[in-house]
């Protein structure tokens, strides 16, 4: 196998893959999208920009992309939350090993365990209703999924959970790619901890946290399960997969909701593209 | 956050299977005698392991040299329409509620003509088509209230309330004079708000469902929708639903109601023996639960749908359709399965269950509504396109949120709404 072609044999499996997997679903997915289907009946009707049309232009469609932003303003909070204890967690501190373990911990469970769990969480009675009254702060207690305003800032407290940790060891694996010397460096000048991120963490793994923010982004625009296991989308919780779901398996409209996933795809895609733009892609350096 | 791959992970699923769609027609192998092995889908995963293999003894026993395996399947809507298009989905199933009545011709096997099947059976338009039956009942239940009688007896009620306004001062008494929640509207799950829909027996007009998809505006005072919608969200605004909706749990609402936590719920008639069961496990009396008609009175009294659960068909692609047929008609008529599940036997003239006895002797009509003929299928088509699912929860819901004072609106701004959005559908529709 040296031929000039020997390359192609080894991306073959990879892209057989990836082409049954991916290209092809999202292929049809577009074709379904031009077209009036129940996802049964053996004729598609073609309706060209109809489905298009409607999810611009029936206000139920794009309003449920303002439940997004609940999400949106929540990734911040975990970023920041990650970015902490990343920066804490890769100097030396006691117990540090098993304080990673359990930032990371809520990443590896299944979502639906995770949505259970926290239904549980947020009974009322349950368990953050007890704890509240065990610190003395029963008054603050309230309907967390009952209360329309509460409901999202507890779906959106819930996503924080469980996602943190994903951001956690990526700031990590990156913080710890930088050179040690660099810190001894540092110390030898006089700066302090605040000084060593702000000068030499926060650059160093800028690349980091940009990604961080586009899978936050696409990440909030494309909510599902944990709404979705929490709520069914009722109370004002529905999210824009939530009602394309609904459109595609309760309302047996595959077209319309393929019509709904390809806009969020766009838009997921558009949000990237100007994103790489506002930061580009530099090279970092350290010295 | 990241979760689109499962969403198109699942288009992708139905996009891979949907390419090879398509009828297998009629087929060599078919002998057309009673013999050979069949596979049957069933939902009740709690009977496949035990008492449906035990019926299957008995209908191999009178026709020898069949054999009937039982595939159970959980997700059983969802599943199953997707093994639909497959064209692999077992020789006996349970039609699916997504196969609109129009397709029904493309995935099973005409089972005979409306007119003759109905002197034998009940309930056999309901997966009909063009004077063609697709699919027959393996057991009716009716619709109404399932009550503790005993906690509704505490707040000095013993006879089922003839008017909503009746019913509403009753649950106030239950609230003033119980501990219990006087409605459970099991919100959270979602389904069990969609009994509001069956209870369209309650105003005595036959003709009901053909009626239904020519109204422009069925959430109009004194239409049905208006009546049974209305009265789920007077009990709501009026706080006799449980506090916090968005944390109910079917299972947990069982015990709930059989111990005389819950008062209230709008259920079939087959929740009866389960909440019965449920009463026997936590200790409570199991005759405390019981059976009321939907609070309204026409003509000085009470009508109660009966309808066919799931309906069973023949498969299409069925390599042995003579004894998937013969299974079907047994399994209906002799194998005594709807009384055991204390359903309403689907073939004509065999006795009603206990419970459904002491419920017709209580003065209810029963009353079986024919399907829509000349409008067969629209109200499935106004239902998908105005997205204001009737059979089931999502507008349900939000109607609860506005009730509770949980989401904008009143009343008459949803019901208007409602009107609008359906006016728009089926004008298209209809049109």
């Amino acid at each position: 196998m040296r031929g000039r072609n020997a390359h192609w044999f080894y991306l073959a499996p990879a892209l057989a893959l990836l082409i049954t997997f991916t290209y092809v679903p999202v292929g049809n997915m577009v074709w379904y999208s031009f077209h009036q289907w129940d996802g049964l009946d053996p004729v598609m009707e073609p309706a060209g920009l109809d489905n298009y049309v409607r999810v611009f232009t029936d206000e139920r469609y794009w309003r449920v992309f303002l439940i997004s932003l609940y999400y949106f303003v929540a990734s911040f909070a975990q970023i920041a939350i990650a970015l902490y204890f990343a920066v804490v967690l890769s100097f030396s501190t006691r117990f540090r090993n098993l304080f990673k373990g359990i930032l990371f911990f809520p990443y590896l469970l299944n979502g639906v365990a995770v949505g259970f769990v926290f239904l549980y969480l947020f009974q009322p009675d349950g368990t953050l209703d007890s704890v509240l009254r065990l610190v003395g702060l029963g008054g603050h207690t309230q309907y967390w999924l009952g209360d329309p305003d509460v409901a999202n800032i507890s779906l959106a407290g819930t996503s924080v959970w469980r996602f943190t940790g994903l951001s956690f060891v990526l700031f990590l694996g990156a913080i710890q790619s930088i050179p040690g010397e660099i810190y001894e460096a540092a110390d030898l000048d006089g700066a302090n901890r605040w000084h060593q991120f702000r000068f030499i963490i926060a650059p160093g793994i800028r690349r980091i946290i940009s990604l961080s923010f586009i899978l936050a982004i696409s990440g909030s625009l494309a909510v599902f399960e944990i709404p979705f296991i929490m709520t069914g989308g009722a109370n004002g919780t529905r999210t824009f997969v939530i009602q394309a779901y609904e459109t595609a398996f309760q309302f047996r409209q595959i077209g319309l909701a393929s019509a709904m996933a390809v806009v969020l795809l766009l838009i997921v895609l558009l949000v990237t593209w100007i994103q790489r733009r506002l930061l580009p892609d530099e090279e970092v350096t350290l010295t | 956050m990241i979760k689109r791959r499962n969403f198109l992970g699942s288009l992708a699923a139905v996009a891979l299977l949907a390419g090879c769609t398509g009828g297998a027609g009629d087929d060599p192998a078919d002998s057309g005698e009673v013999t050979g092995a069949i596979t049957v889908l069933t939902n009740r995963t709690d009977l496949a392991t035990g008492a449906l293999p035990a019926y299957a003894k008995k209908f191999e026993a009178k026709y020898p040299g069949t054999k009937v395996s039982f595939e159970a399947v959980t997700n059983y809507e969802g599943d199953v329409t997707t093994q639909l298009s497959s064209g692999d989905y077992g020789d006996v199933l349970l039609i699916p509620n997504t196969v609109a009545v129009g397709q029904l011709a493309q995935f099973f096997e005409p089972l005979g003509g409306t007119e003759e099947l109905k002197a034998k059976y009940r309930f056999v338009d309901e997966k009909a088509y063009d004077g063609q039956v697709y699919g027959l009942s393996i057991g009716g239940v009716a619709n109404g209230l399932v009550v503790n009688k005993r906690v509704w007896a505490e707040a000095g009620i013993t006879a089922p309330p003839k008017t909503p306004e009746e019913f509403l001062a009753g649950l106030q008494a239950v609230k003033a004079k119980t501990q219990a929640v006087p409605f459970y509207t099991n919100y959270k799950d979602g389904w069990p708000l969609s009994f509001f829909n069956s209870q369209r027996a309650i105003l005595a007009d036959p003709a009901i469902n053909e009626k239904f998809p020519a109204d422009p505006a069925p959430w109009q005072p004194g239409k049905v929708e208006y009546v049974t919608d209305g009265l789920l969200f007077d009990l709501v605004h009026a706080g006799l639903s449980e506090k916090d909706p968005l944390t109910t749990n079917w299972e947990g609402s069982k015990p709930m109601i059989a111990t005389g936590k819950v008062a209230t719920m709008l259920l079939g008639s087959w929740a009866v023996p389960q909440m019965r069961d449920a009463a026997k496990a936590a200790g409570a009396n199991p005759e405390d639960i019981a059976f009321w008609p939907f609070p309204v009175q026409t003509g000085g009294k009470f009508h109660s749908r009966i309808e066919g659960d799931y309906k069973a068909g023949v498969s299409k692609s069925s390599e042995n359709k003579a004894t998937a047929r013969a299974w079907l008609d047994w399994f209906v008529t002799e194998s005594g399965f709807a009384a055991d599940q204390q359903a309403i036997p689907p073939a004509v003239g065999q006795p009603l269950p206990r419970a459904l006895q002491d419920f017709q002797d209580t003065g209810v009509e029963l009353v079986e509504l024919p399907a829509a003929t000349t409008n067969a299928g629209k109200e499935d088509q106004i239902i998908k396109e105005s997205e204001i699912d009737l059979a089931g929860n999502i507008y349900r819901q939000k109607l609860v949120d506005i009730a509770r004072g949980a989401a904008k609106g009143d009343k008459d701004s949803y019901f208007a709404e409602l009107n609008e959005r359906w006016g728009k559908a089926q004008a298209q529709v209809m049109k």
